[in-house]
């Protein structure tokens, strides 16, 4: 009898979990078990080919899942669920859409990387899949908890994956600097949390934007100093200058499909969480936070431009070309309406696309050792491999912004989006710097379509005699004998010795693995075509933001 | 003898203040480590201090969440420092160079 006094006593009033509404989330995180549990029952560890198929299976489920969801919100309307924490509507249905493509594609460029650096295994796989899992958490959050959890749930994994390639000390090193930076910003991030706590008695952000309607709380120096510490959190998180210093040197140094990835799903799942803040929490207090964005949007956009100009190393011209996109997204945040946020999405699955196809291609044209990223290397692409060079050249110029492509509709989305909302000042300064950009972009498409061994070099010489003889040969055995200084396996030795002549260096040929080939065809499709027939894509995003509050 | 909210609330915001500029100006990456941690902890300070003022047990579970993710991200730090400095001497942050530009 006292017993069940106790127990009735001591009942737990647990909130009601709605499983299907965070299914892609669970799929992504089951499959990441999946693969990790397999692969330890087995006698053999799993090989790489097994683990890759069961990745793609994961994103596959995943994106049909998502998009079962989005039938069910546009059939019966968005809903808040675990006790307000989690919100399934179209914006989380196409956040969790992008980075299921993500996840997809870049298993599959992985799959004929990890077994040419043989760091076999299904480790990468286990650590995508979480890693995207927490970027699909940061796009459902309703509660700046939950969006914390996301946040070091995605970045956790990939400062692991940054590390993979436990051959390169580049590896290590990016994988050091990104978690020392990752782990600051996080920290502000979380005091910016405890602020804005502090200043509107909740972390769910449907009652910080009622507590905020409600209550004058003009020039409160506690909610003031939580939005700027939560936007230098992002800032760090999305590579905004000036808190990119982290990118380049993490983006060089991490294996090129990392890269891809990382720079697809932490943007996404980065600006995902930042547009739900700002724009439906914290839109009455948004004279105060409006201005910031501001600045930051045009610093990001002219920094991150005009430093990529002045790179050699494709690896780190793709990092700037990075920040000068996210520059782009920023000014959807800027509009703060949704239109922009419609616009901010749909850069987010464009640049996905684009930019996980572009870092195939860089995979692919890596020595072993995943070093040669040198603009040199790639002189004379079109003669060697015309159709690699093909679909770089295409994804290049979509990420430029060219016409027919999902580049050119995704900065027409964001500027009008701004030029909407009278920021013709900002929209101005966006355009140059698309400008700007299209010179770097086409600085690498036209040294592909350049014969190989010419001296005519479209950039002034940075690297003094590099240029001049032999395409890129001398570089590349110098490169090799820098990097293998502080390492104790020296595979740039074994390159030394068996070295072959300078001329076969610039005749050489790179082998393109099925899978690879099918994401890079994939990639240049899905942005090519909805570049085309834009109608689908464009009304996807329009719709997501409407069911958006 | 009570002592009011605001004093935690200032000695949360020195801490993150010291774990700043200990994180920029420090070249030792364990005790750049440590600097994260001081600046997580002041943020926990910050939540416990806010959720007794405004009498919302909210403020502490969220406590427990930075705690188990500030442990986390520790135990893939030192593991990656461990992986790094096995080649190495010491564990300064100057010592890694091999990217620039």
């Amino acid at each position: 009898m006292a017993g069940a006094t106790v127990a009735s006593a001591a009942t737990l009033h647990l909130p009601h979990i709605d499983y299907l509404s965070i299914l892609p989330v669970l799929i992504m995180m089951g499959g990441a078990v999946l693969v990790v549990v397999v692969s330890s029952m087995t006698r053999r560890a799993l090989g790489t080919s097994a683990s890759t198929a069961l990745s793609v299976l994961t994103g596959v489920a995943a994106l049909v899942a998502a998009l079962f969801q989005w039938h069910s919100v546009t059939t019966h309307g968005a809903k808040v669920t675990i006790a307000g924490a989690v919100v399934l509507d179209g914006f989380s249905v196409l956040v969790q859409v992008t980075v299921a493509v993500a996840v997809i594609l870049s298993a599959m460029v992985a799959d004929g990387y990890l077994k040419r650096e043989g760091v076999d295994g299904p480790e990468f796989h286990a650590l995508a899949l979480l890693s995207a899992s927490g970027a699909m958490v940061m796009g459902s959050a309703n509660d700046l908890i939950v969006v914390f959890l996301g946040l070091e749930i995605l970045s956790i994994a990939l400062y692991v994956l940054t590390a993979m390639n436990h051959k390169r000390a580049e590896s290590g090193e990016a994988a050091l600097k990104y978690f020392v930076l990752g782990g600051f910003s996080s920290a502000i991030f979380v005091y910016g949390i405890a602020l804005t706590y502090g200043a509107t008695g909740s972390t769910n952000l449907p009652q910080i934007a009622d507590y905020l309607a409600r209550n004058v709380v003009a020039d409160n120096g506690v909610l003031l100093a939580g939005m700027a510490l939560l936007l230098v959190g992002f800032g760090f998180k999305v590579a905004a200058v000036p808190f990119h210093m982290w990118s380049p040197d993490v983006y060089q140094g991490a294996p090129s499909p990392v890269t891809g990835f990382m720079a697809a799903v932490a943007k996404a799942g980065a600006f995902a969480a930042v547009l739900r803040i700002f724009v439906s929490s914290l839109s009455t207090v948004r004279t105060d936070w409006q201005p910031v964005v501001t600045g930051l949007a045009v610093l990001t956009l002219v920094v991150g431009a005009a430093i990529a100009l002045a790179q050699r190393d494709v690896k780190r011209m793709l990092a700037y070309s990075s920040i000068n996109h996210a520059g782009f997204i920023l000014l959807g945040l800027e509009a703060a309406d949704p239109r922009g946020v419609s616009a901010s999405l749909y850069y987010l699955f464009a640049y996905t696309v684009m930019v996980i196809g572009t870092f195939a291609v860089v995979t692919v044209m890596a020595r072993d050792g995943d070093n040669g990223h040198d603009l040199e290397d790639y002189r004379g692409l079109a003669r060697r491999q015309p159709l690699l060079a093909l679909a770089l050249a295409v994804l290049l110029l979509a990420q430029a912004g060219a016409p027919f492509t999902t580049g050119f509709l995704a900065k027409l989305q964001v500027v009008s989006a701004v030029v909407a909302v009278h920021g013709y000042v900002l929209a101005a300064i966006a355009m140059l710097s698309a400008a700007i950009a299209v010179f770097f972009y086409l600085r690498l498409a036209v040294v592909m379509y350049s014969p190989t061994g010419s001296v005519a070099d479209p950039v002034p010489a940075a690297a003094g005699g590099d240029g001049e003889e032999g395409g890129g040969g001398t570089g590349a055995v110098t490169e090799l004998l820098t990097f293998d200084r502080g390492s104790d396996a020296v595979p740039g030795l074994a390159v030394l010795t068996g070295a072959p002549p300078l001329d076969d260096v610039a005749e050489r040929r790179v082998t393109v693995p099925v899978l690879t080939r099918a994401a890079i065809v994939i990639s240049v499709a899905v942005t090519v075509v909805f570049g085309i027939v834009p109608a689908p894509l464009v009304d996807f995003a329009h719709r997501a933001t409407l069911l958006f509050h | 003898m009570t002592i009011s909210a605001d004093w935690y609330l200032g000695v949360a915001a020195v801490l993150f203040a010291i774990g700043t500029i200990g994180l920029l100006v420090r070249r030792n990456v364990l005790v750049m480590f440590m600097c994260v941690e001081l600046m997580l902890n002041s943020a926990n300070l910050t939540f416990v201090t806010f959720a007794r003022t405004l009498n919302d047990i909210g403020g502490q579970v969220l406590v427990f969440f930075v705690l188990v993710v500030a442990a986390a991200e520790v135990v893939v730090g030192l593991g990656i420092v461990v992986a790094i400095f096995r080649r190495r001497a010491s564990a300064t942050a100057d010592d890694l160079h091999l990217m620039k530009g």
